[in-house]
């Protein structure tokens, strides 16, 4: 193959401008961050919440709940990212949908953080019931028969077991809502997808620019499995679940 | 010493005046198509209407005429009436990895020649002329960048128009409100919907993108020109033989008025797929490039401090 390399590329100056293409990416790799890590803030207490409903005794709050998940979880990303940009202003009032579209500050960080995070819910909300399930039905009723309340139920005996439960698939979830968030440059979201496309046309040095942007990619995901086998192991409940260690 | 210039000018006259590719060794994409039979032609879905595809899925277009008659004028040179033409669909992502690898031979698109490109491929003579302005909707009464300011302005990401724009920022002392879209749809939807004032990109570009809108008299391009940016046919670098096909081919073209009947089929009268009279004058840069075909790049026509 007939490819001109150019390592030094990433510390070349862009025409016309001033920073290198390795500022570019810097700035791509932190709107990444702040999108995923945002966007897991929503996930996990959203997804916390809709979890715990779906396992509440009223049958309502419980199709609320599977309303919620199959809802955010049956629709493509992508889909759900032009949705929320591109149809739900268009639902609002004239001024309030031209503000929203024209004035709001960082409107597109803010729509792609909430859908990412939205979407990512549904899918925790999945592993938390699952997580409550997998508990013996004895665990509550014994709760309950303490005298504690059921909030009081699920606040000190079935989610603070429920959350050990679920710590594996959260690590995978964690890791995918970093992978997840290159589809936020759809919508102009500076993040590093939309950098790394920027970079290959202007540079012309596609394979090194890709190769870059995979290696960040890998790190933040690698990272992210890191951080949560730490909170794993620092929550472990001797002699249950992780005993087998 | 006087052997080496007498070779030279051996070698120039034999350039010159011995019937090409029959005497000379093959090289090159030249040989490759001999021994293979087959030529790949890297094609666009939708950049209308230099090369896209019609109702029934064929690639048509005028970079895809042009093409065709390069493939016309290789048959014969190499005496392969019976060449098959295949056609690789590229993206503005991939199709220089595809020529480079050499999974494309010959990309009739809508590519851009500039000096970054040139390190990786060469590019036959400059068949089509754009220039980056921007479309606006008639009822803002904007006329000029200078309006903008503080604005919303849309373009398309991994496009030459984002640098433009930035450029200009600086050095105007305009600050917009960069809005963008992923692909030219998308950022014209931007436009469409308020979400941006002005959408920047290629003219011809921009003027398909309004003919095939719901409301095209809605919409006009205004504004000064931000880059000039001639369009070739993308080939492999150092390819000698197979450069000289192709710009010979566009030469004759050129010199027949043959180019110009294309350029009038597609942008002066109504196309396929929706019959829409794209209504796109030839650029002047253009006139002169058929007078005296030339392959500089970009640069070359955009001279900055």
């Amino acid at each position: 193959m007939n490819y001109h390399w150019n390592w030094g590329i990433f510390f070349e100056q862009i025409k016309g401008g001033d920073e290198t293409y390795l500022d570019w990416l810097i700035t791509g790799f932190g709107w990444t961050v702040s999108v995923s890590l945002s966007a897991w803030v929503i996930a996990l207490l959203l997804g916390f919440l809709v979890g715990t409903i779906r396992t509440a005794p009223s049958p309502w709050l419980v199709r609320l709940g599977t309303a919620y998940v199959e809802l955010f979880r049956n629709v493509p990303l992508l889909v759900q990212m032009f949705l929320w940009f591109f149809v739900v202003p268009e639902l609002l009032p004239r001024d309030l949908a031209l503000w929203v579209k024209q004035d709001m500050p960082a409107k597109e960080f803010i729509t792609a953080t909430v859908c990412l995070g939205l979407f990512t819910s549904a899918r925790i909300a999945e592993q938390v019931r699952a997580g409550i399930g997998s508990l013996p039905r004895g665990q509550s009723m014994a709760g309950l028969a303490m005298g504690f309340t059921l909030a009081q139920t699920y606040r000190y005996v079935i989610l603070p077991m429920a959350f050990r439960i679920v710590i594996p698939p959260l690590t995978s979830e964690f890791m995918n809502i970093f992978k997840n968030s290159s589809v936020a440059f759809a919508i102009g979201v500076l993040e590093l997808t939309f950098q790394a496309r920027q970079m290959q046309e202007d540079s012309e040095q596609g394979i090194e620019t890709y190769l870059a942007v995979t290696v960040l990619y890998f790190a933040c995901a690698f990272i992210a499995n890191r951080v949560m086998a730490f909170i794993e192991k620092r929550t472990q409940v001797p002699g249950y679940i992780t005993s087998a260690k | 010493m006087i052997s080496l210039s007498r070779l030279l000018v051996a070698a120039a006259v034999s350039a010159a005046f011995v019937a090409p590719a029959a005497a000379q060794e093959l090289t090159g994409t030249m040989k490759k198509i001999k021994d293979s039979g087959a030529i790949t032609m890297g094609i666009r879905e939708a950049s209308y209407p230099l090369s896209y595809l019609d109702d029934k899925q064929q690639p048509i277009g005028y970079h895809i005429d042009v093409c065709n008659k390069i493939v016309d004028a290789i048959k014969a040179q190499l005496k392969l009436p019976a060449l098959k033409v295949q056609h690789q669909p590229v993206t503005s992502q991939n199709r220089i990895p595809l020529v480079t690898n050499g999974t494309v031979d010959i990309e009739c698109g809508s590519t851009t020649n500039n000096e970054a490109r040139q390190r990786q491929v060469a590019f036959g003579l400059t068949t089509f002329v754009t220039n980056v302005r921007m479309t606006v909707k008639k009822a803002s009464g904007i006329k000029s960048l200078s309006e903008l300011g503080g604005k919303p302005v849309a373009t398309t990401t991994g496009t030459t128009s984002v640098q433009l724009m930035r450029a200009h920022e600086k050095g105007k002392g305009i600050d917009f409100k960069e809005v963008y879209g992923k692909d030219h749809a998308d950022s014209f939807l931007l436009l469409e919907t308020d979400r941006a004032v002005a959408f920047v990109m290629d003219d011809n570009l921009l003027a398909g993108l309004i003919s095939t809108s719901k409301a095209p008299n809605d919409y006009a391009i205004v504004g000064e020109v931000l880059n000039v940016e001639p369009i070739a046919i993308m080939l492999r670098k150092e390819d000698t033989q197979f450069k000289k096909a192709v710009d010979d081919t566009i030469r004759g073209l050129m010199k027949s008025g043959e180019l110009e009947k294309l350029y009038a089929k597609w942008f002066m009268s109504p196309i396929p797929p929706k019959n829409v009279n794209m209504n796109f004058p030839m650029s002047d840069l253009l006139k002169q490039l058929i007078k005296s075909p030339a392959d500089a790049p970009a640069e070359a026509y955009n001279k900055k401090s």
